[in-house]
């Protein structure tokens, strides 16, 4: 199996209705991407930032990112999260995490599977994800094969840049 | 086997046959809205060619008037690209300005049958004009204005049948109270509108309704079309459409009904709006610092005569602000030359220029910390409004309107009582 496919990390588990705002606050819209992403979770864990190591994994419950069209999936990919596992995940921010290149994924029984500080491992060939402390091994929905790529290619942004229809950064 | 309003809509779009749950559509877009914070230089991604200058329109609305140095500076960005490109719908600063679905909707840009993509999450706001309208990200916003397409993930639909008429003093805000308090999220769904009762709810307040659907996690959010909404098109749109209605053998992931003629005003109590639902009696008398009528959800005109015909005649109670902000300019001059503005002032209100300022927490009317707010907007979340500590309610205008004249949470009833049916 290709390590590009194959990812691992340590859980940080979150509840249901986790909301935009509370991945990237109001007041921190009008600031950098890197600002943004020093302000993940400011209000509902201000220590997730301090203690998070890169490629820790977020789960969480239902309709996981619901809310606003801010690019807060951006904000977690730049802060070094490894990927998202959800029992569900709101359509407008799986849309941005597609499109901004971020591993989101829904896995029916994601939160009932895993504690706090668990190690995910997540297989997108197999469609797996697996509890190293327990051993058990979850289905992962399968993300369609034009928005996987997309997703795993970095996004919507790589493309249009080599159509010449934006600038680069 | 039939297809519903969203599908027949995205199948069309995407070049005929037909589309199903959990199908991926690359569709065309018919509109494409930017609103002014896609220009934020942070955010700004130079576009070195426009698909078709003409399905793109341009509306600041969330950083007006510019509070900022970087705002200003956005502005700048947005006007230099429709010069650029020859993009004739801009709506800056001014008469034509105002919050980009307001403007949607005043304009009748949202053209029925068709698709509209606007990198604001409340763009289901346009559903009621029969659109299969979608807030989208950023990038989808660069796509769609650069290749004139987007995709979309079909998700099932549930259908709502409104049966009844409201009743005096309950708004389009309560029956989306109902419907989040009973039902909750509707995540990876659609939701579409109609039966026989749909048509007696104005155009604007269908617009309150569509406008909520982001809060209930919808995809796409539609309403039939009837004699009203297509008449209201026409008389505004010059461009040939043709509207959408559902296949009579359509597939329902759910089938509900509502009955207006038995619904009440509700509230939703802070940090969350689906099954967050409350009758006013278990809060009133919570006492409020600020009460808000404004955003993509509830600032139209229907609006602010409610809130006009609550106070008219009274005071806001003392140390209580009361902010009202219509959606568009065109909105504000109608509800002056209505007499609705002096009204609110004459009361005590404050009354903005259109912008998106206050229901995201940007500016004119942002809660500091312990605040307690009751809001006629789109959103209740913690820190949506400003400080992280203060607590939003979220209700009706009506009831907002009552509340900022008690001082407290308080059922607008005896404001409606005697009126005629």
């Amino acid at each position: 199996m290709s390590g590009e496919n194959m990812l691992a990390g340590q859980v940080w588990k979150f509840g249901d209705n986790i909301n935009t705002d509370l991945m990237l606050p109001g007041p921190y819209l009008v600031q950098s991407a890197e600002a943004q992403a020093k302000a993940v979770f400011i209000s509902n864990r201000p220590e997730f930032l301090q203690k998070m190591h890169k490629g820790d994994v977020i789960i969480g419950g239902f309709n996981y990112g619901m809310g606003s069209s801010r690019p807060a999936a951006r904000s977690l990919r730049n802060c070094g999260v490894g990927f998202l596992l959800a029992e569900t995940i709101n359509g407008l921010f799986f849309r941005n995490a597609v499109n901004h290149g971020f591993r989101a994924f829904e896995c029916p029984g994601i939160t009932q599977a895993f504690e706090e500080g668990d190690t995910a491992e997540l297989s997108i060939e197999d469609w797996t994800a697996t509890n190293r402390r327990t051993g058990q091994t979850l289905a992962v929905t399968p993300v369609p094969k034009m928005l996987l790529d997309m997703m795993l290619g970095g996004g919507i942004m790589p493309l249009l840049e080599a159509q010449g229809l934006i600038a680069h950064k | 086997m039939g297809m519903t309003m969203t599908e027949k809509i995205l199948a069309r779009a995407s070049g005929g046959g037909t589309v199903k749950p959990g199908d991926v559509a690359v569709v065309d877009v018919a509109t494409a809205v930017l609103m002014d914070m896609t220009f934020l230089p942070e955010g700004w991604r130079e576009i070195l060619k426009v698909h078709d200058p003409n399905k793109v329109v341009i509306v600041f609305d969330h950083l007006v008037p510019a509070p900022t140095v970087q705002a200003a500076h956005a502005h700048r960005t947005g006007r230099a690209f429709a010069e650029r490109f020859g993009i004739e719908r801009l709506h800056d600063v001014g008469p034509d300005q105002g919050i980009c679905h307001a403007v949607v909707a005043d304009r009748a840009y949202a053209v029925p049958g068709t698709v509209l993509v606007n990198g604001d999450s409340h763009t289901c706001a346009a559903g009621a004009f029969n659109c299969a309208a979608r807030g989208v990200g950023g990038p989808d916003m660069l796509w769609a204005v650069t290749t004139g397409k987007a995709w979309f993930r079909v998700g099932e639909t549930v259908r709502y049948d409104f049966t009844g008429k409201l009743p005096d003093g309950v708004s389009a805000k309560d029956i989306f109270l109902t419907i989040a308090g009973t039902y909750g999220a509707h995540v990876n769904q659609n939701v579409e509108y109609g039966g026989r009762g749909m048509s007696s709810l104005s155009i604007n307040g269908r617009r309150t309704l569509a406008a909520m659907g982001a809060e209930l996690s919808a995809e796409f959010v539609i309403f039939e079309p009837d004699d009203a909404l297509l008449d209201y098109v026409r008389e505004r749109n010059k461009q040939p459409f043709e509207a959408a209605s559902p296949d009579p053998d359509a597939v329902y992931h759910a089938r509900r009904t509502v009955d207006l003629g038995g619904l009440e005003p509700l509230v939703a109590l802070p940090d969350a709006i689906v099954n967050n639902s409350v009758k006013i009696s278990q809060v009133a008398g919570e006492k409020i610092d600020q009460a808000f009528i404004g955003s993509c959800a509830n600032g139209t005109l229907d609006d602010l005569a409610v809130a006009a015909k609550v106070v008219a005649g009274r005071k806001v109670a003392r140390g209580t602000r009361f902010i009202v902000t219509p959606g568009t300019q065109a909105i504000y001059r109608a509800a002056l030359k209505a007499g609705y503005v002096e009204t609110l002032l004459d009361a005590g209100a404050v009354v903005t220029p259109a912008t998106c300022g206050a229901c995201w927490g940007g500016h004119m009317g942002t809660l500091g910390p312990d605040e307690v707010c009751i809001t006629a907007s789109t959103r209740n979340f913690k820190g949506r409004m400003g400080d992280p500590s203060a607590r939003i309610y979220m209700g009706s205008p009506a009831t907002v309107a009552a509340s900022a004249l008690a001082g407290a949470i308080a059922h607008p009833g005896e404001f409606f009582r005697g009126d005629a049916a």
